[in-house]
């Protein structure tokens, strides 16, 4: 035997409960028969598959989650919550532990995901609609790529793919509803 | 027939063919389509993994506005913003503690009852499909297309209430309504790397190019898209494609509505069809250029 022994206890569950009070999603009934792993197309990519990162919540293994790149490599394709016989809200539960860790400030294994994110959102509270160019521009400063993707990017600006300014409708209305959602979330 | 009309950010800018196309099929199809004044953001890909509330307040805030403006129904074309609305429309209807934050949220009241449906569904329905066949003007049944309907249409089924995940036929039928071939293959709901577009382009390239190639397996001239994140990764990251894996696919990646447009002798340029970055001309070896 190599690995450590896992110490199981009744604070084990507070990462399971943790994921249902925020998320809603309840990973207790999980039986790890593994048909998200076999269907997730990016999979290949990352260290824990699906599978194995619930198990660790239900484990309450909180730094085994923490540390997965898992949640951060998910594309969102709903394909594990599809297929899942208990009925799962896989992807919901990958959410889950960004939305969690990103309130507590935590690293993630893949920062640039977090970035995209951080620029997205920031964007919509700020314009109301996503202005496309000014989002790549705020994605490019936080994650220091300035030449990535540049070839393509002026490919589609010659074939006028992108509003050069942006449109400034429904911003105050979104920038409201952040207000709202943000001094509800409070703790 | 009239519907509100939720564009969304995409269909406004890197995603306009899809907008101008559609419009121009309802045109000649007699649809008709009023855009939602005030719509906002739905959060797309990106917020709920910020903000679970957030993530369902946006779309709800649209939906109050149907009402409003005296509509019931709302049409949505983008993929990722159907699946949003469907998403929170669910959430709001079977957790009654996050409506009531919801409504705290928008200040408004949860337009739960609002019927969101995509563009497919209007166009496979009786009577219009029976009707579409007699009002083409040019005949792309020389054209054998992959119809591809990526993930979010789908996914969920019991959520998105569109079609079956495992092999849906909804976009085939309305092709083969307006007499375009279509090809049977297995990656029509296989993800394309999705939001990875500009995070992970590594993914993307990698997830894209198996759609690519299996629709090349079977035969497909061109790929039929409903969903402007799936056009983006198929269509812009071909030159990559060709960087790491040898060949370049110069596969056309188009909107089942620029199809539908050119079946229903609508011209190529009221399509958008010069916007797309991987060259479309090979269609037209196919169909015989445009009058």
């Amino acid at each position: 035997m190599t690995e450590a022994a896992i110490n199981l206890d009744e604070s084990s569950l507070k990462l399971t409960d943790l994921v249902s009070a925020v998320g809603g999603v309840d990973v207790s009934y999980c039986y790890q028969c593994g048909k998200c792993a076999t269907g997730c197309p990016v999979a290949y990519e990352m260290d824990l598959v699906p599978t194995q990162l619930i198990h660790a919540i239900q484990l309450g293994l909180t730094d085994v989650v923490y540390k997965s790149k898992t949640m951060w490599l998910c594309a969102g394709c709903l394909t594990c919550t599809t297929c899942c016989p208990q009925e799962i809200d896989i992807a919901e539960v990958l959410s889950t532990i960004k939305i969690l860790m990103t309130r507590e400030g935590g690293t993630p294994q893949v920062p640039d995901v977090l970035k995209f994110t951080q620029s997205f959102v920031q964007n919509l509270n700020w314009f109301g609609r996503i202005y496309e160019l000014g989002m790549v521009g705020m994605l490019k400063l936080r994650t220091g790529k300035f030449t990535q993707d540049m070839a393509m990017g002026m490919k589609m600006l010659k074939k006028d793919k992108f509003h050069l300014l942006p449109r400034l409708r429904g911003g105050s209305a979104v920038h409201q509803i952040f207000k709202r959602v943000k001094k509800q979330e409070k703790p | 027939m009239k519907y509100g009309y939720y564009p969304g950010c995409s269909l406004h800018s890197t995603g306009q063919e899809f907008d101008k196309s559609f419009k121009a099929v309802c045109h000649k199809l007699g649809v008709e389509l009023v855009e939602l004044e005030k719509w906002v953001c739905c959060g797309a890909s990106a917020v709920h993994n910020l903000s679970q509330l957030m993530a369902i307040a946006l779309p709800m805030a649209n939906l109050a506005l149907l009402p409003e403006m005296e509509l019931e129904e709302v049409v949505i074309p983008c993929a990722s913003c159907f699946s949003r609305f469907k998403i929170a429309q669910h959430s709001v209807k079977t957790d009654k503690k996050l409506k009531r934050k919801v409504v705290e949220a928008i200040h408004k009241d949860c337009n739960d009852e609002a019927k969101v449906i995509h563009p497919l569904t209007i166009f496979s329905q009786k009577p219009l499909i029976s009707q579409i066949p007699t009002l083409v003007e040019r005949n792309l049944s020389g054209l054998k297309v992959a119809c591809y309907y990526g993930c979010l249409l789908t996914r969920p089924p019991k959520i998105t209430e569109f079609d079956v995940a495992e092999y849906p036929m909804t976009m085939d039928n309305v092709l083969r309504a307006t007499g375009v071939t279509t090809v049977d293959w297995p990656y029509k709901t296989v993800c394309c790397g999705a939001s990875f577009a500009l995070s992970k382009p590594d993914i993307v390239v990698n997830l894209s190019h198996n759609v690519i190639q299996e629709a090349k397996l079977a035969g497909a001239d061109a790929i039929s898209v409903a969903c402007p994140l799936c056009h983006a990764n198929l269509d812009t990251r071909q030159d990559d494609m060709a960087k790491k894996y040898g060949t370049h696919p110069q596969l056309p990646i188009l909107y089942f509505t620029q199809l539908m447009g050119l079946s229903l002798g609508i011209s190529p340029e009221e399509l958008y069809l010069h916007k797309h970055l991987t060259d479309v001309e090979k269609i037209f070896e196919k169909i015989g250029q445009p009058a």
